[in-house]
């Protein structure tokens, strides 16, 4: 199932002229406000009407002006999940969940209620009022009833953004969870790297209404204006991550809070275990800051400090970076390029 | 002693059931008009909106006087109705419910209408990415969520018909029995010496279904306001 987009649009003052195709998994449309993110939504599905264009979805055209196609919301089967949730307040969990159920074929349907309570998790919701849900609890609510309307596609417009802190880290979980169980393609609208970074793997980066990057979310950790913080980027040759060696380097990005530090040559679950070697430890807020060298490139994480007495590891020694999760691509040999086609 | 006599109880009785029929047969046309209004860009709209408010702004007489040149036997309508349906309505307890429904609308429409333009339209866009159509996304969601405005604009249109006097008395004037209403009978009342205590305990019946109607529909609209808001 694959989305093609090509839309032209002008808003008063603001032109987008904005084309990308979405391989499967998830699809990150990322940029800051103003840069066309929500027209590119909007536009898939159904709600906003591009003065000219053709959007596509898995070879059937939902869009296309110049042979005055345009097939209404209601008959788009795209799951579309708000940034406001848009829960109707006249019924309860249980009756929003199955709102979009009853128009569904039974061919298209992808999840029974069951599947979206355990995969939500919103079992003690469903007798609720939506009122009186938190901000997460409506988002996951959202979800799931864009999930039981059977689409072919779920679009998810900055499902995060009007959320803070506490009810962001309630949410994230269950968004990996669904793009990891849920064997549907997804749009996801957002101008936050961190969730860009944990959730797609198909980055299009726009700005001022134009596509100004897109390719594999690896390659996005490394762009200019990553934080350090955010997203740990290695450039490594295939021996490293146990790939045959074809001359050609790959990049590995994961997250701070996935790394783990081991002796070298002992068994693990891990997805990844690099070799590396101890430059430094410091201390930090009751934690050891240890800094490791591999293939010339410095990675500093923490480590509780009982951790590493138990290891018995110093400075000089050699040891295991054990990654439970990360990203890997294909480094390109030249500085990104615009508009790379997505792999088959 | 009875608390009302047997032509106070028939006025009462005829009024309650000419108010319930004339607002169960405008129910269904004021609130497609008010959706119409609330909802829809057309041309001739404002001519709708017009002819819509146009009983509430004429003297109740020339409504009245209009509909008998219509609906009155010899009238256009009047006669077709009687030759195809036998339906009279001129002089008839029917007619007062035509008159009635008539110069109730303008209060239902504005009413509903409001409902109507209070609901969220991001509900229905919702409504429809889950694959509802437009009927089922008036049905659904749009007509659940301004119910409570509908219900007080039938209230209000109840108390109006049930207080309707001008029209009723041109187009089917005032028969005890069959085309005396409340405040019709209040009137004849009024021109009988002596008959003033009759007309006193209507008056006072008349103001306490007025102020019923009046908090009812209030109660209704507020609660409209609160779940559209959803808190």
């Amino acid at each position: 199932m694959k989305l093609s987009v090509e839309i032209t649009h002008v808003f008063s003052g603001f032109e987008a002229d904005i084309q990308f195709d979405a391989p499967r998994g998830v699809t990150a449309v990322f940029g800051p406000s103003g840069s066309g993110k929500s027209t590119v939504v909007n536009a898939v599905g159904g709600l906003l009407r591009p003065d000219a264009g053709r959007i596509s979805l898995g070879g059937r055209v939902i869009l296309d002006t110049a042979r005055g196609i345009d097939v209404p919301p209601h008959r788009r089967r795209v799951g579309y999940v708000f940034q406001d949730a848009r829960l109707f307040p006249h019924l309860n969990v249980r009756n929003n969940l199955l709102f979009g159920q009853r128009f569904a074929r039974r061919s298209s349907r992808i999840a029974t209620l069951e599947d979206v309570i355990d995969l939500l998790g919103i079992a003690p919701l469903l007798e609720r009022r939506t009122p009186t849900l938190s901000g997460g609890e409506k988002q996951r609510v959202a979800i799931g009833r864009a999930l039981l309307a059977g689409p072919e596609i779920l679009l998810l417009d900055e499902p995060l953004a009007s959320l803070d802190e506490a009810r962001k880290a309630e949410v994230l979980p269950y968004l990996e969870r669904l793009s990891a169980e849920a064997d549907i393609p997804m749009l996801y609208v957002s101008h936050s790297r961190r969730e860009v970074h944990r959730l797609a793997q198909w980055v299009v980066e726009l700005a001022a209404g134009r596509v100004t990057r897109q390719g594999p979310a690896a390659d996005f950790a490394a762009g200019p204006g990553a934080a350090k913080a955010e997203g740990i980027v290695l450039t490594l040759p295939g021996p490293a991550l146990g790939r045959a060696d074809d001359g050609g380097l790959w990049r590995l990005s994961f997250l701070p809070d996935d790394a783990l530090l081991s002796a070298p040559g002992g068994r693990s679950s891990a997805a990844h275990e690099l070799a590396a070697i101890i430059r430094r430890v410091g201390r930090a807020e009751g934690r050891a800051m240890v800094t490791l060298v591999l293939a010339g490139q410095e990675v500093q994480i923490a480590v509780p400090e009982a951790a590493l007495a138990r290891l018995g590891l110093g400075p000089g020694d050699s040891a295991a970076l054990l990654l439970t999760r990360a990203e890997v691509a294909k480094a390109p040999l030249r500085p990104q390029a615009t508009g790379n086609p997505p792999p088959a | 002693m009875e608390w009302l006599t047997a032509q106070e109880w028939m006025a009462v009785r005829l009024s309650l059931k000419v108010a319930f029929w004339a607002t169960m047969i405008s129910l269904p046309a004021g609130i497609f008009i008010a959706y119409l209004l609330a909802r829809k860009e057309f041309y001739g709209k404002q001519l709708l909106n017009g002819l819509v408010h146009l009983p509430l702004i004429l003297p109740p007489v020339v409504t009245g006087y209009a509909l008998l040149l219509l609906f009155g036997r010899r009238g256009a309508i009047g006669g077709f109705l009687e030759q195809s349906f036998g339906l009279v309505l001129a002089f008839r307890w029917t007619g007062a419910v035509l008159a009635g429904a008539i110069m109730a609308f303008p209060l239902m429409v504005r009413a509903i209408r409001l409902s109507f333009e209070a609901v969220d339209s991001r509900l229905e866009e919702a409504a429809g990415t889950l694959g509802a159509n437009p009927f089922w996304v008036f049905f659904s969601v749009t007509l659940p969520l301004a119910w409570p405005g509908v219900l007080a604009g039938a209230i209000l249109a109840f108390a109006k018909a049930m207080g309707e006097f001008g029209a009723t008395i041109t187009f089917v004037s005032n028969i005890p029995g069959q085309t005396q209403t409340i405040p019709s009978a209040i009137y004849a009342f009024l021109q009988v010496p002596g008959a003033e205590g009759s007309a006193l305990r209507l008056v006072g019946l008349s103001v306490l279904v007025a102020m019923a109607a009046l908090f009812g529909s209030e109660y209704l609209a507020r609660r409209a306001r609160k779940r559209t808001v959803g808190e």
